[in-house]
């Protein structure tokens, strides 16, 4: 028994360390915009792959860098209505 | 403080103990979930607390809101951060909203007198916040824009970069560029440290830069975002142009308020004056290897991105040379000496050239004019020439040894006073075939095989030994080096026999007083051609070692050290580096002892400035016969003549191992391909967001139109006419969302230098992909471009509106094209490949292969959803086609041509997700590609699997094979993967150099050139892997990174060893490399692993 509540605060302190790291309780909505987030930061934070886009999109770094940010807000449209995770 | 995008901010406290000693606190946390971080940075507040400012958009709200009106009310909040220093605690201060749009920060100047607080950058605005504002003191400026016929007067512009500069007495200025390339100076109106006004003028307008930065010196360095790193000259501060002048009291302090927006007209540099530039192969669009000079190694072709500047690139591994003097000769010569009259003298008085049975003597003055009355033997060829004693020289020619004293050019002119002329006879029918000289000892080797040697008298004359060497082969050289400092003689001399021989005779006197005995023998591969020994600097503990180098007949160098004390030959090493003999000349680069080889090209072998390793680099120049040094009182170089021209030349610097030259393009380059036989290059160009030539064209007529009916006699008033087109390799293109230019170019990197034609693609298409064809139906000697076209192209998502091949007729010299015919296609065609007399296109996911007809291209055959996503790439071996996807790997194919219609079937594809790039067949059942991540991976097809898709002439067994689990019938196995940290464009399998292997070569994204090298040995294999696996260890970088995860980054490392790593322990002290050494299995020695690694790169690349 004190093994799994160990095991339950030790997932909870990495929870509260990392962003992303998912729970029974994380919705669709969640992992998903989590996973977004993340590929959207790796692009931003590699400087070959941000410039490999800017140069497919024929503008400066800084400005796709700026766009990929701003994308991080909300990468798979809003929450859905209801909070039960498995009926979205 | 440093802050991650999302949710994390962990702040230091750096500790200067001492001098050097600083010591790092463990991080305080001032976390904040949901929250993106724009910019950050710290703010000058004198000798308060520490502050930092953030940009930050709390996100919370729109997470829990599923109407979506949440995201549009989220603000942009410009948040400070005060360190307690005595607390020891981080608080978030204070925080205020700013414009949405925001995204860059810039620090003011605080402390006394100065106003302090924060520069906020968004779209078209620039703020002004004083720390811990009200929101009514805020003072705004909007962006200017570009006057002119093709600009839209609408666009917005945001800063991308920019600079504080502080001048003495307290002043600042800022320099920012915006996104066009636009230079603006901006200054703060503040009387006693309250702002009350900002300013921005026009300053220069720059290429696009990452970095801006202003040295003391009144210099401007800019890293630009492509291409090479500039350097400018400030010529002023631009605080006297007529460029108009706005200040903030002309704008709302609201952005979202109506203004009048701010307009300038570009110009050409006024400010700035460009000094220097930093070359950068910086971004690599595409490269190849190849070898249309017909030089001796191939050279490496690449286009270089970046809008109005982009180039193409031809690269060699040579060291670059300055040409300073080139005149001709009467008559062509085959060798050239300097040499000063006298010991003491500090710079050569007299060139000697040796024409055909004929020496003609110059002397070095104001000018180069034959000198008379020298006393040099002038009817005979010579065969060296050498300052001896104190103040004699000596010719050395066929049929003796002449010995002149005092030489002097008494009033300046070209006739020479001598005092005493001497000559030396080799006894009858003898003639002298080889000699080697230094200022004290002269040796020569008779057509006998016998060699003298002579030695220095104190009245400077000529001394005979008693011994004398006879040897039964015929001598071909000879080598005596430079008498060292504190001498009175070198102690050794090699000597090159024609039996595949060198060997090396003592000099001094040995403990029973000989001289003249043989110390060492060094067998070689071939007889040596040349000789020479010299001390070059080197890693030794006494910062230089003697070192012989042997020249041979095949054009194989070798290079070992003389041991100084013993005569051993010991530390060899090889390389091949030409398909004729081997000629050297002793010289000074930069200063350093260096020697020229001289084959089909020459070579230098020299010291590398920075790392102490000895380098062999080829240079930059034409192949000449003959070398000497030269020092003159203006400069100090290396005289040479090649043919009836003499040339001297000098080193730049040996840092750099490649030379470049490059040819500009009109848009950022796609991808090329060479036309071999006649030299030429196919380039394809696009720009997104940027308005078609014709579209430019037509505003501009517009433009001059409306003038002529407004001002029928007016002067234009800024100098330059009113319609002209900027150029645009400074100001860029004028931009139009969605809309394209582009273009295709010949270009000639070989004689003309330069682009041929240029065909502009109208009507907003883009060209996407290029592949040079031959058809079956049209005769093998028709070559024909096809280019893949998109109309209306747009990414993320994906759209166009129409898509097309058009093919162009190469005229039979390659230097012209002319359209022929445009087919359209259901998607663009990424890929093109010549196949089998044929065009292969892949276009979408389908792929399918078309013949050339009269007005359009044929179907033959068509195999739908061959892959996943898009396909990218094509490669062919024999039937077998790879295909690339955009993000699924790779697709092996096989074409079926026995049946009709022609059946294209996949059989294998791979496990793993790659986005690829480029991909390049290494044999027929192995590919190697890279990814968009920055991984080159090779994969390789089951050997049944690779028989049966050959098996059956139609193809029918692969059909009937099930696919698995969604895709192909069969897997491929992964080989080889190896994380770069640069996304590789191209890849290719090459020689690199001359008489070298294969290897595999690729280019990245970000200028890297890098090669992949096969081993060969296993035990060899086994010694790099345990090498690499101790230097992880014993040489971890500053930052502590872990190597293996670094090279594992996004999937663990196979099958590649670090070169970089592995090449480290080259610089490594002695004593490190023998610990590391020691723990090698395998009997090696220090010795044996540094020629193991110099084999492993000089074998194979540069």
């Amino acid at each position: 028994m004190a093994d799994k509540l160990r095991a339950q605060q030790q997932l909870e302190a990495l929870q509260a360390r990392y962003i992303g790291i998912g729970s029974s309780d994380t919705s669709k909505h969640e992992w998903t915009s989590n996973i977004a987030r993340d590929s959207l930061s790796s692009y931003l934070g590699h400087p070959p792959l941000l410039q490999y886009m800017s140069i497919g999109l024929g503008q400066s770094r800084e400005r796709t860098r700026v766009q990929l940010l701003d994308r991080m807000i909300q990468p798979v449209g809003p929450p859905p209505k209801s909070r039960i995770s498995w009926l979205t | 403080m440093v802050a991650s995008t999302e949710k994390n901010k962990l702040v230091y406290i750096l500790t200067r103990s001492g001098q050097t000693d600083i010591t790092i606190s463990s991080p305080l946390e001032a976390h904040k979930p949901q929250t993106l971080i724009y910019s950050l940075i710290g703010l000058d507040v004198g000798y308060d607390n520490p502050m930092f400012a953030a940009l930050e958009l709390d996100f919370s709200s729109a997470e829990v809101d599923p109407t979506g009106e949440a995201v549009k009310e989220l603000r942009k909040e410009l948040v400070y951060y005060e360190l307690d220093l005595g607390l020891n605690h981080i608080v978030r201060k204070w925080s205020e909203p700013v414009d949405r749009t925001a995204h860059a920060l810039f620090r003011v100047p605080g402390g006394p007198n100065a106003p302090s607080g924060v520069l906020v950058c968004g779209e078209d605005n620039i703020t002004y916040h004083r720390i811990n504002n009200k929101k009514s003191d805020l003072l705004r400026l909007a962006i200017p824009r570009r006057e002119g016929a093709t600009e839209d007067p609408n666009r917005t512009r945001s800063i991308c970069t920019g600079t504080l500069y502080s001048l003495k007495g307290g002043e600042f200025f800022y320099l920012l560029q915006t996104e066009d390339g636009d230079v603006f100076k901006m200054t703060l109106d503040a009387p006693d440290g309250v702002v009350e006004k900002i300013k921005i003028k026009f300053f220069d307008t720059l290429p696009l830069a990452t970095s801006i930065c202003l040295l003391r010196a009144g210099f401007c360095f800019l890293t630009c975002e492509s291409g090479d790193r500039l350097l400018y000259e400030l010529e002023s501060l631009g605080d006297d142009s007529d460029d108009a002048v706005f200040d903030s009291s002309q704008f709302p302090s609201d952005p979202l308020k109506e203004y009048a927006p701010p307009f300038f007209r570009p110009r050409e540099l006024r400010n700035l004056k460009e000094a220097d530039a930093l070359g950068s192969l910086n971004p690599i669009m595409d490269m190849e290897v190849a070898n249309p000079a017909l030089e001796d190694a191939p050279q490496i072709y690449t286009i270089n991105g970046g809008g109005g500047r982009s180039t193409f690139r031809t690269t060699r591994n040579a060291l670059e040379v300055l040409d300073l003097i080139e005149s001709p000769l009467p008559q062509s010569a085959s060798g050239v000496w300097t040499t000063k009259l006298t010991a003491e003298d500090e710079t050569d008085t007299l060139i000697i050239l040796c024409l055909h049975s004929r020496t003609l003597v110059l002397k070095i003055g104001d000018d180069v004019e034959e000198a008379n009355n020298t006393g040099f033997l002038v009817e005979t060829n010579t065969l060296g020439v050498q300052q001896f004693g104190e103040d004699c020289v000596i010719q050395i020619h066929p049929k003796g040894i002449r010995h002149i004293q005092g030489i002097k050019f008494p009033d300046d002119g070209a006739v020479a006073t001598r005092q005493d002329i001497t000559d030396w006879h080799p006894p009858a029918h003898r003639t002298i075939v080889a000699c080697a000289t230094n200022n004290r000892q002269v040796a020569i080797a008779l057509s006998s095989g016998q060699i003298l040697y002579f030695e220095c008298d104190s009245d400077g004359s000529l001394a005979m030994a008693e011994e004398e060497i006879s040897l039964d082969d015929t001598i071909s050289c000879l080598a005596i080096p430079d008498v060292p400092e504190g001498s009175v003689r070198a102690y050794f001399m090699a000597v090159g026999c024609s039996n595949s021989t060198v060997r090396i005779y003592n000099l001094a006197p040995d403990m029973e007083g000989n001289i003249l005995r043989d110390i060492s023998v060094q067998g070689l591969s071939s007889p040596p051609s040349a000789l020479t020994i010299n001390f070059m600097t080197d890693k030794s503990p006494r910062g230089y070692s003697q070192y012989l180098h042997i020249g041979l007949r095949s054009g194989v160098y070798i290079r070992s050290a003389l041991d100084e004390l013993s005569g051993e030959i010991g530390d060899t090493r090889r390389r091949f580096l030409g398909p004729e003999p081997v000629t050297f000349t002793r010289v000074a680069a930069a200063g350093e002892p260096a020697v020229i080889a001289m084959t089909s090209r020459p070579w230098l072998a020299y010291t590398h400035p920075r790392t102490s390793v000895l380098q062999l680099t080829p240079l930059n120049y034409i192949p000449f016969k003959s070398a000497w040094n030269f020092e003159g009182s203006a400069f100090k170089g290396v005289i040479c003549v090649s043919g009836n021209e003499l040339r001297i030349f000098t080193f730049n610097d040996l840092l750099d191992n490649t030379t470049c030259e490059s040819i500009p393009l009109r848009y950022t380059p796609r991808k090329f391909v060479g036309h071999h036989d006649q030299g030429t290059f196919y380039v394809i160009e696009s720009e997104n967001n940027t308005m078609g030539a014709a579209a430019r064209q037509a505003l501009i007529d517009q433009a001059e139109g409306a003038m002529d009916i407004e001002q029928t006699n007016g002067e234009t008033s800024n100098g330059h006419a009113e319609g002209n087109e900027l150029p645009p390799n400074y100001f860029g293109y004028p931009r139009a969302k969605g809309q394209w230019a582009s273009c295709i170019q010949i270009v000639d990197p070989l004689t003309d230098k330069a682009v041929l034609q240029s065909i502009e693609l109208t009507d907003n298409k883009s060209a996407v992909s290029v592949a040079l064809a031959t058809f079956e139906s049209r005769g093998d000697n028709e070559y024909y471009l096809a280019v893949g076209v998109a109309k209306d192209l747009q990414f993320t998502p994906y759209k166009f509106t129409s898509a097309s091949i058009q093919l162009y007729k190469i005229s039979a010299n390659g230097r012209e094209m002319e359209f022929m015919h445009e087919t359209a296609m259901p998607e663009p065609p990424l890929a093109l490949l010549p196949f089998k007399g044929k065009l292969l296109i892949g276009a979408g996911t389908n792929l399918s292969l078309y013949d050339c007809g009269r007005n359009a291209m044929l179907r033959k055959a068509l195999a739908a959803d061959c892959v996943p996503t898009r396909i990218v790439g094509l490669k062919t071996q024999g039937s077998r086609i790879i295909i690339s996807d955009q993000a699924q790997s790779v697709t092996y194919a096989v074409h079926k041509d026995q049946v009709h219609p022609n059946r294209i079937i996949p059989f294998a594809d791979d496990t793993i997700q790659r986005h690829t790039t480029c991909t390049e067949m290494v044999d027929y059942e192995t590919t190697v590609g890279g990814d968009k991540f920055g991984n080159i991976w090779m994969v390789r097809c089951p050997p049944k699997v690779s028989e049966a898709s050959d098996e059956s002439p139609d193809g029918l067994n692969l059909l009937q094979d099930k696919a698995f689990l969604g895709g192909a019938p069969n897997r491929l196995d992964l080989v080889a993967h190896y994380f770069t940290n640069d996304i590789p464009t191209s890849i290719q399998r090459t020689v690199l150099i001359s008489g070298g292997e294969r290897v595999i070569f690729w280019a990245g994204l970000q200028g890297t050139l890098g090669a992949l090298i096969p081993f060969t040995s296993r035990r060899q294999h086994k010694m790099f892997q345990q090498l690499e696996l101790l230097l992880r260890n014993e040489d971890k970088p500053l930052s502590g990174r872990d190597h293996l995860a670094y090279r594992s980054y996004f999937t663990p490392v196979k099958g590649v060893i670090d070169g970089d790593l592995v090449e480290r322990f080259l610089v490594l002290g002695r004593d490190k490399r023998e610990t590391i050494v020691g723990q090698i299995q395998g009997s090696w020695s220090s010795e044996m692993v540094d020629e193991a690694i110099w084999n492993m790169r000089g074998l194979y690349a540069f």
